[in-house]
């Protein structure tokens, strides 16, 4: 026992030695020469974003299994699900058509559970959160007539799996209606003198400095910026998709350093209720919080996801392709506002929804783009065209496609998940050190 | 003198019962699982109105429905006997480790650094040994620092171990930032997705049965180990009483230490399980509180790795058959988990009455006196 314990020790004691040194030689810079120049950035191809889908279509054998991270107490995964039961009642789906994975993790669960539903006889798989991903195209690959939809994921273009599929939308326009009712508030405040213009600080509670986070916090700050020139930002993250606490925490503290105004990206009703306490006017997301500040809470974008399990539900059905990857806009319905709260507003909202309603209308027709370069500068210097974004996922994070493109940096069209990553000037926090 | 003689005979008096015959025991047992599904029928009925024999339908074939499912419920049985195992010598020992959780983590986080970190520098049958070695080593440091301490200080080992679960958690939540994929996402994705690097090897076709026989032996090698052994006695006198273990000439401290860096070492190897045999990715989150789940297993099962096997069985088949439960009838997990609730609360109970006997007073006793 006791000499089988010494060799134990000493092959224990190798092996770590053997950690050591390789862990060493990795730090080598080896790729160095990997490092895309100006010249070989890819085109910006944008996205198909029409399915061919026939007038009628029936749903008898029909099955579609939803895979959610959390149940309804997350107002993520609750935007998910009133989504789904929408979609389901809108085409007159039973309930055992529709079947519901609550609670799964982003790890070897979540593959079992594409499985099981893939072999209930699911026509199509969604999941909803995005450390599904990977666990999503191992089951894709494993079931290949049967059709996988996630949200908010980047590799359904590059993975090869024909059945895999992301899906996302362009929210960054949401966030910038939003903006613009922030924006407006500003303005009453520095109009009634309870701010001066240089004070018109917001500040904005993330979850992750992801680009999903940054393309929507730059949007908000855009639209701010749109209607209240002398606006600035800050933003502090929170480490965390969910947290309570530290969301009402950080929204503490950005009041306390002077914030007047807070938005957030972030799953909880923490900012909002820190607002309400506070008598700041606050901005949200994915749900409506006028119940929670009924004179702060100002309004909410979010994404509604309706409209895109309609167009899976009805693919599947028909056997007609899914596309790879789609990006929902304000014209099909998938990016929303919620009620502006006329009650925060001395002019019951009358300038917010004026200003709100000229900007919707021009995000439509085409003559205004959120990220236009004419409006915003990137350590002193404006964007040019052809500067290029990390569309295409890899590692390192490297830029490779031409993402501004006409005047504009066109956000969701390559690949519809988010891939804004930079600070723009006016803006402290965005990436941390 | 009569008088006061009724007095202190009261209505219900408990009385020690060490004589219950083991099958007469498990009798009560079996009962108290009846008597619990029919508690739990009522419950279902208030709450959802739905047929109980449904649900209970629907509780099975969440664990045997398909083979795919029966396959997943082995292999999450594994894992959590996996960590009972590891925790039972040191509770034999009354050393209350309640760090499993953060044994595991740590386990797993080294077997991960080397599935990250030595993907190129090592041919595969070199990198699985590193692996282990690293997952057993990572886990035994972390169990024997409270031990060292407790045997050196007599700090006290249950604050220790849980305090330990947290840096370990704070450690793994380090790393994530680090390796996550894409940067600021929070997730690392799975390691190695392409060239499956440092995976455990499927064999005969079966994704989890490695993961299975792995613990089919540490659990004969544990059994032989505590009823057998030298070491395993020595466990059970220092659990008994630390001054008869001083008195016969066990070196107390030596067997703390030494039964503990057992435990963190099977704690390691639950770790390489849960990562390089099965998710294949890392979070904060990625063992589940099993290391406090296991807990409950080992005590069900009093000690005894065989029973563990059992009791490990029914934990994880209320959890499989709870979130059956609310995919069926689209619920979410709450009412399941107030079923699992129940049912442990009748089998923990049972225990009471297979420990105790109840006498009610009997006529006969004052009778007799006359």
């Amino acid at each position: 026992m006791r000499k089988l314990s010494k060799v134990l020790a000493i092959v224990m004691v190798l092996s770590m030695i053997a950690v050591l040194f390789a862990g060493c030689g990795d730090k080598k810079p080896s790729d160095d020469t990997t490092t895309t120049t100006a010249e070989n950035y890819s085109e910006l191809v944008a996205l198909k974003n029409d399915a061919e889908i026939p007038a009628e279509v029936t749903f008898d054998d029909f099955k579609i299994g939803f895979i959610f991270l959390h149940d309804e107490n997350s107002t993520y995964d609750k935007n998910f699900m009133d989504a789904a039961k929408a979609a389901q009642a809108k085409l007159g789906l039973k309930d055992e058509q529709v079947i519901f994975k609550v609670g799964i993790g982003e790890d070897d669960t979540c593959y079992q559970a594409a499985k099981e539903l893939a072999e209930a006889g699911c026509d199509v798989v969604f999941a909803d959160s995005f450390g599904h991903e990977p666990f999503m195209i191992q089951a894709a690959k494993e079931f290949s007539d049967v059709q996988f939809c996630h949200a908010t994921g980047t590799n359904a273009l590059t993975a090869g799996v024909k059945n895999y599929h992301n899906a996302f939308a362009s929210i960054y326009e949401g966030r910038y209606l939003a903006g613009i009712a922030a924006g407006v508030k500003l303005n009453e405040m520095i109009s009634t003198g309870k701010i001066t213009a240089d004070k018109a600080k917001m500040g904005y509670v993330g979850a992750h400095p992801y680009a999903e986070v940054i393309s929507g916090l730059t949007s908000f700050y855009l639209g701010a910026k749109s209607v209240c020139p002398s606006v600035t930002m800050d933003v502090k993250y929170t480490g965390s998709w969910f947290d309570i606490a530290k969301e009402k925490e950080t929204a503490k503290a950005l009041i306390a350093s002077g914030c007047v105004l807070v938005s957030q990206h972030a799953d909880s009703e923490g900012a909002p209720k820190a607002c309400e306490e506070a008598g700041v006017p606050n901005v949200g997301y994915n749900i409506s919080t006028i119940n929670l500040g009924p004179t702060t809470a100002l309004i909410s974008s979010k994404i509604s996801w309706e409209p895109y399990f309609e167009l899976i539900m009805k693919c599947a059905a028909a056997g007609k392709t899914i596309p790879t990857d789609w990006c929902g806009t304000i014209a099909t319905g998938s990016v929303q506002l919620t009620e502006l709260n006329d009650a925060a507003y001395a002019d019951k909202g009358v300038a917010a929804k004026a200003a709100i309603e000229a900007a919707q209308a021009k995000l439509k027709d085409g003559s205004l783009h959120v990220f236009d370069i004419s409006t915003f500068t990137v350590g002193g210097k404006a964007l040019v065209e052809g500067a290029p974004a990390d569309v295409i996922y890899d590692e390192k994070f490297t830029p490779d496609t031409k993402a501004v493109k006409g005047g504009y940096f066109q956000e969701s069209t390559a690949r519809s998940a988010p891939y804004f990553f930079m600070t723009v000037d006016g803006i402290t926090g965005v990436i941390p050190a | 003198m009569k008088n006061s003689k009724n007095l202190s005979e009261p209505l219900i008096r408990l009385s020690k019962n060490d004589a219950m015959p083991p099958w007469k025991a498990w009798c009560v047992r079996a009962g108290a699982v009846v008597a619990a599904f029919i508690v739990c029928a009522f419950i279902i009925v208030i709450l959802t109105g739905y047929n109980p024999i449904e649900v209970y339908v629907a509780m099975f074939k969440g664990s045997f429905g398909t083979s795919g499912k029966f396959w997943f419920m082995l292999q999450k049985t594994a894992i959590l006997l996996c960590i009972s195992l590891a925790v039972t010598p040191a509770f034999k020992m009354r050393f209350w480790n309640i760090g499993a959780e953060g044994q595991v983590l740590v386990g797993g986080l080294a077997t991960a650094a080397c599935m990250i970190y030595l993907d190129d520098a090592l041919p595969t049958v070199l990198l699985i040994p590193v692996m282990i070695a690293a997952s057993v080593l990572a886990g035994i440091i972390w169990a024997l620092i409270p031990a060292v301490f407790k045997a050196t200080f007599n700090t006290n080992e249950t604050l220790f171990t849980l305090m330990m679960n947290y840096v370990a958690i704070q450690l793994v939540s380090c790393f994530v930032t680090i390796w996550e994929k894409p940067k600021g996402s929070n997730t690392v994705g799975i390691i190695n997705a392409m060239s499956e690097i440092g995976w455990l090897p499927t064999i005969f076709g079966k994704k989890y049965l490695l993961n299975v026989i792995i613990v089919i032996g540490i659990t004969i090698f544990m059994y032989i180990y505590l009823k057998y052994s030298k070491h395993g006695y020595e466990i059970s006198v220092v659990g008994e009483s630390e001054n008869t273990a001083k008195y016969i000439g066990i070196n107390v401290k030596k067997v703390i230490m030494r039964t503990m860096a057992l435990s963190g070492a099977i704690c390691g190897v639950a770790g390489l399980l849960i990562i390089a045999g099965t998710n294949h990715t890392i979070s904060s989150n990625i063992v589940g509180g099993q290391g406090f789940t296991a807990i409950m297993v080992s005590w069900l099962a009093k000690f005894n790795p065989a029973v563990m096997v059992l009791t490990s069985f029914i934990l994880t088949f209320l959890g499989r058959g709870a979130s059956e439960i609310a995919t069926t009838f689209r619920l979410n997990e709450s009412i399941s988990e107030i079923l699992t609730g129940v049912i442990l609360f009748f089998i923990i109970g049972s225990e009471f009455f297979i420990n105790y006997k109840i006498n009610f007073r009997t006529k006969h006793i004052e009778e007799d006196k006359k």
